[in-house]
C-alpha cells in the first residue's frame, strides 16, 4: 500500500476529517479591511464514535472550528469531511450546543427543544414526547413552559443541550456546554454525557476550558496553539471506563495527565500574552 | 396512670397549641386580607389622585373666578354638556367617524408597511434602493401634504384615511426594517443548525424575532393617526371629532368644545389601551408580568 492509500484509509475510517483547513476574516482596521486568520492548516481527524475534547487558550479558534464543522462557514482554504464527504452546509446530522445558550427567546423550554424535531418532520405527539424525555434527562422538568428569560444561566444551558440530543445526531459538538453550572450540576451532567455517548455511540466533539474536564469525558484531548489556532498535540487518555472507577478523578494517571496538558496549555497561554504584549514591549524597550 | 395523665396533659397541649396557631392563622389571614386592601387601595389613590386633583383644579378655577369661565367652563357644565351630547346620539356619530377613519387608516398602514419593512429589512439591495427616498418621505409633515390629499382625493374619507395610512406607515415601516435587522445572528446561526430552510428561516425566526420592535412602530402609529385625523378633520369634514371641536368653537359652544377634546382623549386611550393588549397576546414572552 502506497502512502497515498493509507492516507485514503485513514481518511475513510475518520467520522470527522479537517484536512489542512485555514479560516480567515476579514475585519476592519480604521478605514482599511485586512485579514484575519483565526486557524491556520488544522488537521484532526476524529474516529467514529469517538469522545475528543478540545482545549486551548481564550481566543484561539475553538468556537470557529466549531462553526465550520456545523457548516455555518465555510473554510478559507483546506477541507472538511464527515463521513468522507465535505461539509456543505448545516445539517440535522450534527447536533450542536452554542457557547451563548442560543435559545429562542419566544419560545418555551418545551417549544426550543421541538424547533428541530419540527425541522426533522416528527408529529406533534412525537415532539411533545420527546421534549419531555430529554427535559426530564437535564433535569428540568416542570420548567417545560418557561420561557429562556425565566431560567437561570445554567438551566437555558440544559435547555440547549437537551435540544441538540433531542432529534438524535450523529454527531454531537459542544462548545463549552457546561461552562455556566455549578460543580454539582456539572458533575452530573459530564456523568449523564457519558452514559449517553456510551448507550448511543454518538461521536462528540467536546470543548472546554476545564482541563478536568477534557481529560475526564475525552478519550483524547486536542490542545490548540495561540492564535492563529493550529492543533499542537493529541493526547491519549488511557483512562477506563468512568462509570466503573468511583473517584478517577484523585488517581495518580489522572493527575499526571491533567498536568501534562496543563503544561501543554500554559506555554500556549504565555505565548499568546506574550503575543498581545508585544507591540508595547519593543516600544518600551525602544524608551529605555 | 401517671402515664395516661402525662399523655393527656400532652394531647390537650397539643389541642391547645393546635388552637392557638389556628387562631393564629386566623388572625393573620384577617391581617393580610386588610394590609392587601389596604394596598390594593393605596395603589387606586396613588393611580388617581393626579387625576382627581385636575378635575378638582379645572372644576374650581373657573369657580372662584382664577380664570374666566366663558373660555374654560368648570369641568361639570363640561361633563353635562357631554352628556347632552351623547343622549342626542351626536357624539356618537362623531366618535364613531373617527374611530373607523383612524383605524382603517392604521389598518392599512400595518397591511402596507409590514410586509414591506421586512423586505427592505431582509433583502439589502432593497434597503439599498429605496432608503433615500424613504428618509424623504418619513421627514415630510403629514400634515404639510394635506391640501395635497384635499386637492387629489377630494375632501370626503379617502383623503382622510388615506392621511392617516401616511402619517401611520412610517413609524411602522422604519421600526420593521429595525426589527430585522437587529435579529440576533446567533439565533439564525442556531436555527440553521437546527435544519431550517431560508423560507422557514423567515417565518420561524426573523419574525417572531422582530415583533416586539414592530409593536413598538404599531403603537408609536397609533398615537400619530389620531393627531393626523383630528387636525384633517378640523380643516374639512362634515363629521368627526376634530370637525366638531372646530366647529362647536366656531359657533361658541365652548362646553361641547371641551367635550369633543375629552372624547378625543378617551379615543386616543382607546386606540392604545387596544394596541398595548394586542402587543400583549402576540409578543408575551416578553413581559416579565
Ligand atoms: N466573524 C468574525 N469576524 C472576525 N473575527 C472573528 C470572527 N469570529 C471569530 N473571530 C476571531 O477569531 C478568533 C477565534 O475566535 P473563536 O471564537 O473561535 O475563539 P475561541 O477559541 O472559541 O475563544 P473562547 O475560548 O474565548 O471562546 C478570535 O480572535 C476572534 O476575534
Ligand atoms: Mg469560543
Amino acid at each position: 500500500m502506497s502512502e497515498k492509500q493509507q492516507q485514503a484509509v485513514i481518511t475513510e475510517a475518520a467520522k470527522i476529517s479537517f484536512q489542512n483547513v485555514t479560516k480567515r476574516f476579514q475585519v476592519r482596521e480604521g478605514r482599511g479591511v485586512s485579514e484575519f486568520t483565526a486557524m491556520d492548516g488544522v488537521n484532526l481527524d476524529v474516529r467514529p464514535g469517538e469522545f475528543m475534547a478540545v482545549v486551548g487558550p481564550s481566543g484561539c479558534g475553538k468556537s470557529t472550528l466549531l462553526d465550520l464543522l456545523a457548516g455555518l462557514s465555510h473554510p478559507t482554504s483546506g477541507q472538511i469531511l464527515l463521513d468522507g464527504r465535505p461539509i456543505t452546509g448545516p445539517g440535522l446530522d450534527r447536533g450542536i450546543v452554542f457557547q451563548q445558550y442560543a435559545l429562542f427567546p419566544w419560545r418555551t423550554a418545551r417549544a426550543n427543544i421541538e424547533f428541530g424535531l419540527e425541522a426533522k418532520g416528527f408529529s406533534q405527539k412525537e415532539r411533545r414526547e420527546r421534549a419531555r424525555h430529554y427535559l426530564a434527562l437535564v433535569g428540568l422538568s416542570g420548567f417545560e413552559n418557561r420561557y429562556p428569560h425565566e431560567l437561570s444561566g445554567g438551566m437555558k444551558q440544559r435547555v440547549a443541550i437537551a435540544r441538540s440530543l433531542a432529534f438524535d445526531p450523529d454527531v454531537l459538538l459542544m462548545d463549552e456546554p457546561f461552562a455556566a453550572l455549578d460543580a454539582q450540576t456539572r458533575e452530573s451532567l459530564q456523568t449523564e454525557l457519558l452514559s449517553i455517548w456510551e448507550q448511543t455511540g454518538k461521536t462528540i466533539l467536546f470543548i472546554t476550558h476545564g482541563i478536568d474536564e477534557a481529560v475526564y469525558l475525552g478519550q483524547r484531548v486536542a490542545v490548540m496553539t495561540a492564535r492563529p489556532g493550529r492543533i499542537k498535540r493529541i493526547i491519549d487518555i488511557p483512562l477506563g471506563k468512568r462509570s466503573e472507577d468511583e473517584d478517577i478523578r484523585s488517581g495518580a494517571e489522572f493527575g499526571a495527565l491533567r498536568h501534562e496538558i496543563w503544561s501543554e496549555l500554559r506555554e500556549e497561554v504565555q505565548r499568546s500574552q506574550a503575543f498581545d504584549r508585544s507591540p508595547v514591549t519593543a516600544k518600551a524597550g525602544l524608551a529605555k | 396512670m401517671s402515664l395516661d395523665k402525662a399523655m393527656a396533659a400532652t394531647s390537650s397541649t397539643a389541642a391547645g397549641g393546635l388552637a392557638t396557631r389556628q387562631a393564629g392563622t386566623g388572625t393573620g389571614r384577617a391581617v393580610a386580607a386588610a394590609v392587601r386592601i389596604r394596598s390594593a387601595a393605596a395603589k387606586v389613590l396613588r393611580s388617581t389622585a393626579a387625576i382627581a386633583a385636575f378635575a378638582a383644579i379645572w372644576e374650581l378655577a373657573p369657580r372662584l373666578g382664577l380664570v374666566d369661565s366663558t373660555f374654560l367652563p368648570p369641568l361639570s357644565t363640561v361633563l353635562s354638556a357631554w352628556w347632552d351630547l351623547a343622549v342626542s346620539g351626536a357624539l356618537l356619530e362623531h366618535f364613531q367617524a373617527s374611530i373607523v377613519r383612524s383605524i382603517s387608516g392604521l389598518l392599512l398602514a400595518i397591511t402596507v408597511a409590514i410586509p414591506l419593512g421586512l423586505a427592505i429589512g431582509y433583502y439589502k439591495p432593497v434597503a439599498a434602493l429605496l432608503n433615500p427616498l424613504l428618509e424623504l418621505f418619513r421627514n415630510t409633515a403629514a400634515l404639510a401634504l394635506l391640501p395635497v390629499f384635499i386637492l387629489i382625493l377630494g375632501i370626503g374619507e379617502t383623503s382622510k384615511i388615506t392621511i392617516v395610512l401616511f402619517a401611520c406607515t412610517w413609524p411602522i415601516l422604519l421600526s420593521t426594517v429595525n426589527g430585522v435587522r437587529s435579529v440576533d445572528p446567533l439565533l439564525i446561526k442556531s436555527a440553521r443548525s437546527l435544519g431550517l430552510q431560508p423560507f422557514k428561516l423567515f417565518f420561524k425566526v426573523i419574525l417572531p424575532a422582530s415583533l416586539p420592535s414592530i409593536f413598538t412602530g404599531i403603537r408609536l402609529a397609533g398615537a400619530s393617526s389620531i393627531l393626523v385625523l383630528i387636525a384633517a378633520e378640523m380643516v374639512g369634514a362634515k363629521a368627526g371629532l376634530g370637525y366638531l371641536i372646530n366647529y362647536t368653537q366656531y359657533n361658541f359652544q365652548i362646553p361641547e368644545m371641551y367635550a369633543g377634546i375629552l372624547t378625543i382623549s378617551a379615543l386616543g386611550l382607546l386606540i392604545n389601551q387596544g394596541l398595548v393588549l394586542l402587543e400583549r397576546r402576540f409578543s408575551g414572552w416578553k413581559n416579565n408580568a
